[in-house]
């Protein structure tokens, strides 16, 4: 069965700036949570789900070892800590963001991809 | 040369961290042999800037003196510490001369002071903005479009100054912009004996930096589970303990608010990085897509397995150019259909301002409570009763902000009603001092050393 939970229930994130740009990284709990991320979360469908903030590209990079991806995504601070007049001019709250996310997957593989529980 | 590792702590993440705390994780920590103190951001180079404009025996971050001076007791009871600071900003000479002055005739023992310069390429950049390395990374535009306004121009010098001033008997280091991370590499080239061609130590050392340089964040601070960890009332600040092959063991003091764990860890792994396999430092390119996270005790993880490759050829800078002026303005709307309220309040306001003859270049109306702060991304399907207004504006000319900054809080009076929270005065006029980030050829830097007794 396909299940449609938010991102946080199976990953965790940090973001931050690069002058106008920012990065959000994103840490899958579990082995079998980043071998789903690594082909359901896609630069595009970041890209698209943030385009309302006006990135002007997103390059996803893996880091298999550490089970996280890392987003760049170009210019969407608008400016950045100096000239953006947003609130979150240097993209502090966009790891809290993307882990508010919607994902679809089998209900066996959201078991597999929760926080394990701590022996 | 020794084998034990070396136990480097960071003490402040940045300029405005927590003033107490370098003294603090010293006292904690009696066994600490370094303390790494940032204080350095865009934003703090160029407001030191305007001060040694006005004063040129200022321009560095003063704070760092009071921290110095709480230090003395310490020392007087023979703590062996050791400092590494960028306090120095665009004046670090002046800063080592104050500390000198603070320390004068207290300590029983002999004392140096060591003084890295050199990233300071201001003139530089004044003299020929036509360079191309100087062209903005981010926009591919000119120098020449902002040189007359530059304000601020540093290279981020390595480890290299730090090392030297330590292998010298600094017991202080004081630096003007240096890579954050190359805080923490300084102590270790002095300390191992390595080479600045020993890339794969260096990569370690750099991550062991990377982890610490931001203070609390390595140690649950801004962590995604952040509400489930222990804070205590004092989150603990963080050190590394960096072994001579360049692991670390990261961790935290014993009886202290916060958390070391793989989370807290790899979440600063990626904070503010680009390309995992190619992390730029003037010390060594860093791979993180070999390292090995592991929870080794209570607060206490193994980060081993940094791969290194050589640097650039070039020094990443940080400069800054005057860009106009801002305001931000806030009021609070409490009500039915608070956020519509809100904006109409706000677009009344622009409107104002523009029939007057004051229209604001670029302007922005927020309603936080409302999914402003990533608006469009997150967005809720009930209405909000109550929202913060944030107005921002930005325009080259001053009086066209003044006019909005005495116009603002008349909402009070003629908003909607639920109109509240405006008792904090007019809004202040800031001026924009915008980030040209660029780089330039090592051959142009020459970083250098000084030694100041302290007698």
């Amino acid at each position: 069965m396909i299940v449609s939970v938010p991102l946080r229930e199976i990953a965790y994130a940090r973001s931050g700036d690069k002058g106008s740009s920012a990065n959000v990284g994103v840490i899958a709990y579990t082995k079998e949570g980043y071998s789903f991320l690594v082909s359901y979360l896609s630069s595009e469908r970041v890209h698209h789900y943030f385009s309302p903030l006006g990135p002007t590209s997103t390059i996803r990079y893996e880091l298999p070892n550490l089970w996280a991806l890392n987003f760049v995504l170009r210019d969407i601070l608008a400016g950045g800590a100096s000239r953006s007049l947003r609130i979150d001019a240097q993209g502090k709250a966009l790891g809290q963001a993307i882990l508010e996310m919607e994902i679809e997957l089998s209900d066996d593989l959201l078991k597999a991809s929760v926080v394990p529980v701590k022996k | 040369m020794t084998t034990n590792p070396l136990r480097i702590g960071n003490g402040q993440g940045f300029w405005g961290d927590s003033a107490s705390a370098p003294l603090t994780l010293a006292s904690q920590e009696p066994y600490l042999d370094y303390l790494t103190l940032d204080y350095l951001a865009e934003a703090s180079m160029s407001i030191m800037a305007i001060q040694k404009e006005k004063d040129p025996n200022v321009g560095y971050a003063r704070d760092f003196i009071q921290m110095v001076k709480a230090m003395i007791p310490l020392w007087q009871k023979g703590s062996p510490l050791k400092i590494v600071t960028n306090a120095g900003g665009l004046n670090p000479i002046k800063c080592a001369e104050e500390c000198r002055n603070v320390l004068q005739g207290e300590l029983k023992r002999p004392f140096r002071i060591g003084v890295v310069v050199g990233d300071d390429i201001f003139p530089l950049c004044r003299e020929n903005p036509e360079n191309p390395l100087f062209d903005n990374l981010e926009m591919a535009d000119s120098m020449i479009h902002v040189h007359d306004r530059l304000v601020t121009a540093n290279a981020y010098l390595g480890a290299d100054g730090i090392a030297d001033a330590l292998k010298q008997g600094a017991d202080i280091v004081i630096t003007g912009r240096v890579a954050d991370p190359s805080l923490t590499v300084g102590p270790c080239i002095a300390h191992f004996g390595w080479a600045l061609t020993d890339y794969e130590k260096l990569a370690g050392a750099t991550i062991a930096g990377h982890l610490i340089e931001c203070g609390t964040q390595v140690t649950g601070g801004i962590s995604t589970h952040w509400l489930k960890i222990p804070m205590g009332d004092s989150i603990g600040f963080p050190i590394a303990e960096v072994s001579a092959d360049g692991s670390c063991i990261v961790t935290k003091p014993e009886k202290t608010g916060g958390e070391v764990s793989t989370q807290t860890v790899k979440e600063q792994l990626l904070y503010e990085i680009g390309d995992p396999d190619r992390y730029l430092s003037p010390d060594v390119t860093v791979s993180f897509l070999s390292l090995e996270v592991e929870e080794i005790g209570r607060n206490r993880v193994r980060i081993t397995g940094a791969k290194g490759k050589p640097p650039p050829l070039t020094y990443k800078v940080s400069s800054t150019y005057r860009d106009g002026y801002r305001v931000e303005a806030m009021l609070t709307i409490f009500g039915q259909e608070a956020p519509l309220k809100a904006r109409r309040a706000a677009e009344m306001l622009l409107n104002r301002c523009r029939a007057a003859g004051y229209p604001p270049q670029r302007s922005s109306i927020e309603c936080l409570g409302d999914g402003a702060v990533v608006p469009g991304v997150i967005t809720s399907k009930e209405s909000v009763k109550e929202c913060v207004l944030r107005m921002g504006l930005a325009d080259r000319k001053q009086e066209t902000l003044e006019f909005f900054a005495k116009e603002v809080y008349s909402l009070v009076t003629s908003g909607p009603q639920g109109t509240t929270g405006y008792m904090t005065g007019r809004p202040h006029i800031r001026e924009v001092f915008a980030y040209w980030p660029c780089l330039v050829e090592r051959n142009l830097v020459q970083p250098t050393i000084q030694i100041l007794e302290v007698l």
